[in-house]
């Protein structure tokens, strides 16, 4: 894939304890083009969080990346040394946390941090960088930017300081923003707002996007595609409409199956019984075959390898969901 | 069908209740008072003025975003917090005036459940002892054998294995935690439930689990929720009426189905049309503009106006009350009529 903005090549990621090393992304792969959104969709401990900091190499010890290739622009990030990271990250690919309060410096004010991430990256005199600070916070809808510009992010909302984090993402307008559960802690109203502001910056100015999300309401009605993991892994990914209304892994309609919209008011949630098998305690064979309808006697054997269907959509699963016979 | 006076009679009524809050006065502002300036620290009105009623057996659902007023409501319905002004009726006395068994029955007819299940129960008691805590409380268990029969009892009841008691909450998961919220609520036997939020912190898989738990308990021993939440499409699949809070008042109530079917005022359309929903592609997103106002400095006139795509110029001047617009159905919107 030359065209390939983005080509993550079986990524592995583990974190060190006493008693041995556990894979938190176990082997994932995927490419992005330019001007792509990718939703990336999992529960709590699925590794999506940990799949984004790898990336860009924000993985901190005990944790490791110990395998794969993360291959941007051409470039495998992995080994072109922490100084030319450095460059890529801010500049390049931008990320943006959930906990905006955590991601910004208390003690500095917005127009403080902001002029940083832009000096550190090009020579631009204190106006000029000040001026598309000015420019950047107006474009992701926070009013009277010239005064709030001095403001610390104390004095911000929780919408308004997400917004302070997306319009720092894409002062270097970057190639490629990795955005991780960004509205999770927001209200709807709020999370409508910046949703809006996030689909309309992607289509002007063609940086592509990672969402990283537990919700796959909101990857519906944003991504292009979407990328569904479980245990470390990515059991199923494709094109958005192929994944939502037909998917072949059996974790994915699980996922969807127990949505309330998806269920009669009132009537029994169809829900994925058990729980998620913690980092220490994957069963062997396929992760999810314990919470797994289809499951068989094959699942606890080996593995399941990626399959990969006419349209793109692919999944790990011995007993995928036969696609005759959907209604 | 005829209906008894009993019958008919709320479980839960709220009359004219409201709340406020005052931080305590800084040094300067005691001293400013001891000087005859008047500088008290200013108050926070976080709900105002709501009547409402809960008929036996239904579940009601209470929405509204953060900072709206609906856990100070539910905090007052389950006595927690009393109200500054107004008060709360339980089957038809009001709570205040309650004494002896009366009283004894209010308290324990009427339990909540907590949104946080890693900061509702006590990281150094095991489960068993947080299960038990009520019946020792309340000296409701005659023998050390009754008190483990019932926890074990309530565990069952939950899906928790019984063998669980003799654990500490860290070495649960978030849905079996909220589990345990339960069963600690439920081992009094109540009949009216308070949940504030109680699978907003869990997974997605998880949160079916638990909403699918509160329905077969509900059904199993004829309970009544008061269910708050933010989520409106986990509130449109388990309540029976729904009441939308904005900035410390009501501002719609009104059956489940008919609410979802054709909502009536600009708030509940905003909120409606912003629920993610994965039958939705590539939206073109239209959001409802500005963010809440701060309770203590709130809009004059109806407090919505300043968001609101409808508002005309009698809705920054008067107040809109909530009256009733259908059968069942009230909104408090200038507009009721007219959009």
């Amino acid at each position: 894939m030359s065209g390939a903005l983005l080509d993550v090549r079986g990524l592995r990621t583990v974190f060190h304890f006493l008693e041995g090393a556990y894979p938190a992304v176990d082997g994932i792969s995927f490419t992005m083009r330019s001007g792509e959104v990718l939703g990336l969709v999992g529960e709590s401990g699925s590794g999506k969080s940990v799949a984004g900091l790898s990336l860009i190499g924000l993985i901190d010890p005990p944790g490791e990346v110990v395998e794969g290739e993360v291959l941007f622009k051409g470039r495998n990030l992995r080994t072109i040394g922490e100084s030319a990271l450095r460059q890529v990250r801010g500049k390049e690919i931008a990320m943006i946390f959930q906990d905006s309060l955590a991601a910004l410096n208390p003690v500095l004010t917005v127009s403080e941090q902001m002029v940083e991430a832009i000096r550190e990256h090009a020579d631009v005199p204190l106006p000029a960088a000040r001026e598309r600070v000015i420019a950047a916070l107006r474009q992701v809808g926070i009013s009277s930017p010239e005064t709030r510009i001095d403001q610390y992010p104390h004095e911000f909302s929780g919408g308004m300081r997400q917004r302070v984090a997306i319009a720092t993402a894409l002062l270097n307008k970057p190639d490629l923003i990795i955005a991780d559960e960004p509205t999770t802690a927001l209200d709807v109203t709020i999370q409508g707002q910046i949703l809006a502001e996030m689909q309309t910056l992607a289509r002007e100015t063609g940086t592509a996007l990672i969402w990283i999300t537990h919700d796959l309401g909101v990857v519906s009605e944003l991504a292009d595609r979407v990328a569904v993991m479980y245990a470390g892994r990515i059991v199923e990914i494709g094109g958005i409409d192929d994944v939502l209304d037909r998917p072949c892994h059996p974790y994915t309609q699980g996922l969807l199956d127990s949505i309330p919209a998806e269920n009669a008011p009132g009537s029994r949630l169809r829900q994925i019984d058990g729980t998620a098998p913690s980092l220490a305690a994957r069963p062997v064979g396929c992760a999810f075959r314990l919470r797994c309808q289809r499951a068989g006697p094959l699942c606890a054997e080996r593995e399941p390898d990626v399959t990969e269907g006419p349209s793109g959509q692919s999944w790990r699963c011995h007993h995928p969901i036969p696609q005759g016979d959907r209604p | 069908m005829t209906t008894t006076p009993a019958q008919t009679t709320p479980i839960i009524g709220l009359e004219g209740l409201s709340r406020d809050f005052q931080r305590p006065p800084v040094l300067a502002e005691r001293l400013l008072a001891l000087l005859g300036r008047k500088a008290l620290p200013p108050v926070l009105r976080a709900v105002t003025d709501v009547d409402l009623a809960v008929r036996r057996g239904e579940v009601l659902g209470l929405v509204g975003e953060s900072g709206c007023g609906k856990s100070t409501l539910g905090r007052m319905v389950s006595g927690i917090l009393p109200p500054t002004q107004g008060r709360v009726t339980f089957d038809g006395q009001a709570v205040p005036t309650l004494t002896g068994r009366d009283k004894l029955g209010y308290v324990l007819g009427v339990q909540m459940i907590f949104q946080d299940p890693y900061a509702s129960l006590n990281p150094r008691q095991k489960v068993g002892d947080i299960i038990a805590e009520p019946l020792r409380v309340h000296g409701m268990a005659t023998s050390r054998r009754e008190v483990i029969e019932r926890v074990d009892t309530a565990l069952a009841e939950v899906g928790l294995d019984p063998s669980y008691k003799e654990r500490y909450p860290h070495q649960f998961s978030g849905g079996q935690r909220q589990r345990i919220g339960i069963a600690r609520a439920f081992i009094v036997n109540p009949r009216f439930l308070v949940c504030d939020e109680p699978i907003a912190a869990l997974d997605v898989s998880i949160q079916a689990q638990v909403i699918n738990l509160f329905m077969d308990l509900r059904d199993k021993y004829e309970l009544t929720y008061l269910f708050i939440s933010h989520d409106l499409s986990v509130v449109r699949h388990i309540a029976d009426r729904v009441a939308i809070m904005y900035l410390g008042r009501l501002v719609e109530i009104a059956p489940a189905a008919d609410l979802f079917a054709q909502p009536a005022h600009p708030y509940t359309r905003a909120l409606l049309a912003e629920i993610p929903s994965v039958k939705r592609r590539r939206r073109k997103f239209q959001p409802v503009r500005g963010e809440l106002p701060s309770p203590l400095n709130p809009p004059p006139g109806c407090t919505f106006h300043p968001r609101c795509p409808f508002a005309i110029a009698r809705c920054r001047e008067e107040r809109p009350v909530l009256r009733d617009i259908a059968p069942r159905r009230q909104s408090a919107c200038h507009l009721s009529d007219q959009i």
